[in-house]
């Protein structure tokens, strides 16, 4: 794909969209080990990271990948990989070490049906290991959740500026429809980014400077709570400042349906074919899974209303609309796993089964 | 008064945790004064391992980091990529190298990564107390093989050099000990050749270096340099494996 100089569209899969995205961003660095359904990511990034003089590396594992771009992010360049669940679970030591050192880095996550090898099938499956840590120890990754080839594009961009913003690890967390379909995107020129601050950390050799040293070992008593209190810091400041989510009929809604990714458009037809039956429905799609919209969420539970949480999992974002929820309303959960896609008819029946009984609870 | 011994600059004049008679501290100071002789110190970018020298970033003078356990070639790796006109080597021992690190270490040497690794081969796991590790001689007590290993339950100790021998990105290979000072000397000049690869650009290099861990092994500091002399040397046989011919030679 040439870089374009003025707006230009193209049709591509997500996992392109992603890579493409990232080089645009300035990833110079990216390591990654084949795995279903995300691979395309993985062989544009062979085919066009030479063009910018960046690193291409297929590494011998998922672990030792997420190490080099732990290495990478240490030496000062945009690092990313990427891979889908069982590579994730993978992942999660090298990125609770990521999370420890503070560094920048973007992992692509393209979800299959799990647990164990589970298959190559769509899923929302990983939503607890990305948005509850993963690994070991207090922290939390930035979750972007896009739900169109465009937003995989756009947030890759950004999820290199944010890791860096916060240096933080940000995970594009998609399926194994999202990765694969092929959608028409807007391309924005490309212009090269640069971190939005200057890198005081990284290690380049101690040149006229004191050496540095990056590492999350704190043996003395009280060290490591000091960087768990420092680290909870940040996360508070990245939960005032980086919510984001889209909201549509909510205003007299009766029940809103809550989906995100490849879900999230599934429920949003269901909503307009009900609006069009005359059924009040509403659509709240959380964009960023951590941090989780859970003020918004709060000032949209109100009496009479419900919700109905939609997802390709057996229900795992329902617990964080439950928690922000805390009991105002009731909350019904409805989901496919295993590969299993939600059918807009099955959404629909749950959706009269949730009015029906929403009502005889208001009663 | 002339000043004839000193700390060399790329060491922290910093007191180390390392037990007596251990040999982190001479390998620590051996690799210190090559990197002051070749003038790379502000040039420098290590890796330490999980293991006793977890905190050698104390004790040396330069950039570093550390990596979990059994990853530091990989992160040697993202690092040397983005950093290509740096010294880059890891300091890792024989469980983080030989056992959990195995993947990473083989595949870190067959992509020829520019890198250089000091590996501490001490026979044991030394920062948990002294349970087997993969270098463990036959018939050696440790925590874990209270009886002495044995090749039946346990295998064989591991000659990760010389398996790594057979690849050829790997264009470096040496082991070298620091049981009496002639050893140290020969392993230091290893140690210099070994970066002198790196810095040519020549492919990955490493130096295996036996190493005493009297407080593991239940001997004196003195029994345990006779232990690697007498026990680990027939097993682990001393010399230079692997390197390019010519200019290299000896000295």
């Amino acid at each position: 794909m040439t870089r374009p100089t003025t707006i230009e569209r193209k049709l591509t899969t997500g996992n392109e969209a992603i890579a493409e995205g990232a080089i645009q961003a300035g990833c110079r660095f990216y390591a990654g080990y084949p795995i279903t359904p995300q691979n395309e990511l993985c062989e544009y990034m062979a085919r066009h990271m030479p063009e910018v003089g960046g690193t291409f590396i297929q590494s011998e594992s998922e672990i030792a990948a997420i190490n080099m771009v732990f290495g990478a992010a240490v030496a000062g360049a945009r690092a990313m990989t990427s891979s889908s669940s069982p590579g994730i679970s993978l992942k999660q030591e090298g990125i609770s070490y990521i999370a420890a050192c503070e560094l920048p880095a973007v992992i692509s996550n393209m979800m299959r049906g799990g647990p164990g090898l589970g298959n190559v099938w769509p899923a929302q499956s990983d939503y607890f290991q990305a948005t509850k840590g993963g690994g070991h120890g207090d922290y939390h990754l930035i979750v972007l959740a896009p739900a169109t080839v465009q937003e995989a594009f756009d947030m890759t961009k950004e999820a290199f500026d944010l890791a860096d913003r916060y240096r933080n690890p940000v995970m594009i967390l998609g399926d194994g429809i999202l990765g694969q379909m092929m959608e028409s995107f807007e391309m924005k020129p490309a212009k090269t980014r640069q971190p939005s601050r200057k890198k005081d950390y990284i290690l380049d050799g101690c040149k006229g400077r004191k050496p540095r040293v990056i590492q999350s070992l704190f043996l003395e008593e009280g060290m490591l709570e000091r960087l768990n209190d420092k680290l909870q810091a940040k996360y508070r400041r990245i939960e005032r400042e980086l919510v984001r989510y889209e909201e549509l009929n909510t205003n007299d809604a009766d029940l809103i349906l809550v989906a995100y990714g490849s879900s999230s458009r599934i429920a949003r037809a269901v909503m307009r074919d009900a609006r069009v039956k005359g059924l009040k429905i509403g659509f709240f799609r959380p964009m960023t899974l951590w941090p989780f919209p859970t003020e918004a969420m709060r000032k949209l539970a109100k009496p009479k209303r419900a919700f109905l949480v939609i997802e390709m999992s057996a229900g795992q974002m329902v617990e964080d609309v439950r928690l922000s929820i805390e009991g105002r309303a009731p909350v019904y959960f409805y989901g496919r796993s295993g590969g299993g896609i939600p059918s807009e008819e099955a959404v629909f029946a749950e959706v009269r089964k949730a009015l029906k009984k929403a009502r005889s609870k208001v009663k | 008064m002339k000043k004839i011994f000193s700390y060399p600059k790329s060491l922290k004049p910093a007191e180390t945790h390392y037990c007596a008679g251990c040999g982190h501290g001479i390998i620590h100071r051996i690799i210190a004064e090559v990197i002051d002789e070749m003038g790379l110190r502000e040039n420098t970018v290590a890796v330490a391992p999980v293991g006793c020298a977890v905190v050698a970033y104390d004790y040396f003078n330069f950039d570093m980091t550390e990596s979990a356990h059994g990853r530091a070639p990989a992160v040697a790796t993202g690092i040397r990529r983005t950093l290509p006109d740096r010294l880059v080597f890891t300091y890792q021992g024989d469980g983080d190298l030989a056992a959990i690190g195995t993947a990473e270490i083989i595949h870190a040497a067959n992509r020829g990564e520019k890198i250089s690794v000091i590996f501490v081969n001490n026979a044991v796991y030394g920062m948990t107390n002294g349970q087997m590790a993969p270098t463990t001689l036959l018939s050696q007590k440790t925590e874990t093989t209270p009886l002495g290993r044995d090749a039946e339950r346990d295998g064989y100790p591991l000659k990760i050099t010389e398996m790594l021998a057979s690849l050829p990105g790997v264009k470096f290979l040496a082991r070298k000990s620091t049981h009496s000072p002639q050893e140290i000397a020969k392993a230091k000049q290893a140690i210099r050749d070994a970066f002198k690869i790196q810095r040519a650009g020549l492919g990955f290099s490493m130096v295996e270096i036996l190493s005493a861990c009297p407080t593991c092994w239940g001997l004196s500091p003195k029994e345990s340099l006779d232990w690697i002399k007498n026990r680990m040397v027939p097993y682990y046989p001393l010399g230079r494996i692997k390197e390019p011919e010519s200019e290299l030679a000896e000295t």
